[in-house]
């Protein structure tokens, strides 16, 4: 997994709540066997004016001038700012996929669902919980200036924005750790071997039919 | 001890070990396993060879792309098809044991879990998939992971996970005629919203819940992630005992006995707290229809379609963005909505209640819309319906009358809505290009479904 240490990006405005993840990557994209390649996808439906289908060429297709990603001012976006309940719906890790090979590193919301949040940080992608009225100060000042960046600090779990305010945000101890150094969460497990073993051993004692 | 909620007992007797933060390592006693989310695992750990942790825990079957008309062609699609060849690749070198597309045994993964017995009561169960809360109806821990969890389930046979807080859904009453689990299930998410129940696990609970049959605790089960949590939970009592003996996963003989002295105490204690709590009354409960692309846009059907000006500001964009997208107009009565097609179908309503439900309304009528398909859940639902006649029912009066899979809840196969097709679907979603790109879904209960497949537009079948 990538490290996620400190990222000063282009921020990208994505103004609507519930935004699912049938919307982030639509179903037939699904299809692949693998784990990258659903960048060029990522909001296919909102993105293009055609139907997409996987195997497309994409560059060849018409794109849709009103979506906001398409928008010349956040293009190379790192850093998306969403509205509530991001990433709700089907629990697709082609979701954060879809996201992380598009460009984007953070998403910054007041709220997320459970699943694609927790998704987030096996992929290098980190998720931020902001209150409600941070993130629409936020939409305005993105709004109003081109080129809008923020620096975000995992380390001190700090936005810095240009204006000098500083967001600090709360992020999971273990998540944090794992995001600071790239590591993978099976290999961690896995130093827990016994522990596990001698778990199984008592449960299964405990209930044979399991 | 002080009293426990059912979630403390399951998530309890499941942590291997536990940091400080409240991180912990959680035991998972069965994964279930499908084509769409399983692939990048599955190759995950032959790039660290790795080898499954207990490959008797996993269970596999193929359901998202697997067409429901003339299998013996297999599948058209080569991309779904490699797919599906892949599943069954990864089963043989793994040894993971799946019922292949042509086994009686396929069918919708949420369906055919318990239909196995392979979900027990006290169980955690994970699946790729969102609604995996589904299995919670047997009192198991049962919820969705992303493929990286599926990878590190089979790998560790554990999930990192903190515990969630707890919410009581608590449902009183008996519920009307026409009414059921799946219009609690839309008028609770109504009530709490599609984020109420974020980082909550959610216990129903009350006399209507009790009275509900195992189907349609699964139904409500399942939809508790379009609540936002991601496990909903039932307690055990004779309904759960009574649908799980004698089924092929099922602990048989004494063990049989010896597991349920251990369920009958999958409940939570008297005076259990909780972190939150709903309460409905089930007699207020009308049948539910949604009408916008979120399943908490949802009314009675004896109601119209709402005016975005009379809701608060912070739901006001998104309504007249879904009305937009719906094609429907502020104050339009429900029953006046008129329907292209039907989907009866789904791991929500695919069980072989479902299926009499649906058929039950029907009584001599004939389809009027466009295209009306009934999708059982499983080979073995199908072939029990047909037992029961209920196939001669659906296709004498138009409908058609498919194979086992997921079709048209997510429209991965071939099954899919045109762009503005109006559908009355008995499927869990509503979202914006669920069931084809353009399509526009109204989520229902099956008896609605087949109601407005006969009409030709929504009736209010607790008047039929």
């Amino acid at each position: 997994m990538k490290k996620f240490t400190l990222l000063n990006g282009l921020v990208a405005p994505l103004d609507r709540a519930n935004v699912d993840t049938d919307a982030i990557i639509p179903k037939q994209f699904l299809k692949s066997i693998k784990r990258s390649g659903f960048g060029p996808n990522a909001f296919d439906e909102w993105r293009y004016l055609d139907h997409g289908e996987p195997g497309m060429d994409n560059s060849n297709r018409p794109v849709n001038p009103d979506f906001v990603l398409n928008k010349p001012r956040y293009q190379g976006a790192q850093i998306l700012l969403a509205r509530e309940n991001f990433g709700c719906g089907s629990s697709r890790e082609h979701a954060p996929w879809a996201l992380e090979d598009y460009g984007f590193r953070a998403i910054i919301a007041p709220s997320f669902a459970d699943i694609f949040f927790n998704n987030c940080f096996k992929n290098g992608l980190l998720p931020i919980r902001l209150d409600a009225g941070k993130v629409e100060i936020l939409f305005r000042e993105v709004e109003a200036n081109a080129g809008y960046k923020l620096a975000i600090d995992l380390e001190q779990q700090t936005i810095g924005a240009p204006d000098g305010t500083v967001y600090p945000f709360e992020v999971d101890a273990f998540r944090k750790h794992c995001l600071l150094n790239g590591l993978d969460d099976i290999g961690l497990t896995l130093q827990h071997v016994d522990e596990i073993a001698a778990f199984e051993a008592r449960h299964h004692a405990a209930q044979p039919w399991l | 001890m002080s009293a426990q909620t059912l979630y403390d007992k399951l998530w309890n007797s499941h942590v291997v070990r536990q940091d400080e933060d409240g991180t912990a390592l959680i035991y998972i006693d069965r994964q279930l396993v499908h084509e769409v989310t399983s692939p990048q695992a599955f190759e995950g750990l032959r790039l660290a060879h790795r080898r499954p942790w207990r490959i008797a825990s996993m269970l596999a079957v193929p359901d998202h792309n697997v067409p429901t008309t003339n299998r013996s062609a297999g599948i058209a699609d080569p991309v779904s098809r490699i797919q599906v060849e892949t599943l069954d690749a990864n089963c043989a070198e793994f040894g993971v044991t799946e019922f292949k597309m042509n086994d009686i045994r396929q069918g919708i993964v949420h369906v055919i879990g318990p239909e196995q017995g392979a979900t027990l009561p006290g169980m955690t169960v994970v699946c790729g998939d969102s609604h995996t809360s589904t299995h919670g109806a047997f009192a198991a821990l049962a919820h969705g992971i992303g493929t990286s969890e599926v990878e590190h389930v089979m790998a560790t046979q554990c999930l990192v996970a903190k515990k969630s807080k707890s919410m009581e859904v608590r449902v009183e009453g008996i519920l009307g005629h026409g009414v059921t689990a799946k219009d609690i299930a839309l008028a609770v998410i109504g009530k709490i919203g599609t984020a109420g129940g974020t980082g909550y696990a959610i216990e129903f609970a009350g006399s209507a819940i009790r009275a509900l049959s195992m189907e349609g605790r699964m139904t409500l089960c399942n939809m508790a992630i379009e609540a936002g949590a991601r496990a909903g939970m039932i307690a055990v009592d004779d309904t759960t005992l009574d649908y799980l003996k004698g089924r092929p996963f099922a602990p048989q003989g004494d063990l049989w006995d010896k597991a349920v002295v251990q369920w009958r105490n999958l409940h939570s204690d008297q005076g259990a707290a909780f972190d939150a709590g709903v309460l409905l009354d089930a007699a207020e409960i009308r049948p539910q229809v949604t009408w916008g692309t979120s399943p908490e846009m949802v009314v009675a059907v004896d109601g119209c379609v709402p005016d975005p000006a009379t809701l608060s500001a912070d739901k006001r964009e998104g309504a007249e963005r879904a009305l937009i997208y719906m094609g429907l107009s502020a104050n339009t009565p429900i029953t006046d909505i008129k329907i292209d097609k039907v989907f009866i179908g789904s791991c929500t309503n695919a069980r072989i209640e479902d299926m009499r439900a649906a058929a039950a309304v029907i009584k001599g009528g004939k389809v009027t819309v466009k295209q009306a398909m009934v999708v059982p859940g499983s080979g073995l639902v199908k072939r029990q319906a047909e037992q029961e006649g209920l196939d001669r029912i659906f296709t004498d009066a138009g409908f058609e009358w498919r194979e086992p899979g997921c079709s048209m809840c997510l429209a991965m196969n071939d099954d899919k809505l045109a762009a503005g097709e109006r559908c009355a679907s008995t499927s869990n979603r509503n979202f914006e290009g669920r069931q084809g790109q353009g399509g526009r879904t109204h989520l229902v209960s099956p008896e609605m479904a087949a109601a407005a497949a006969i009409a030709g537009h929504f009736v209010d079948v607790s008047k039929l």
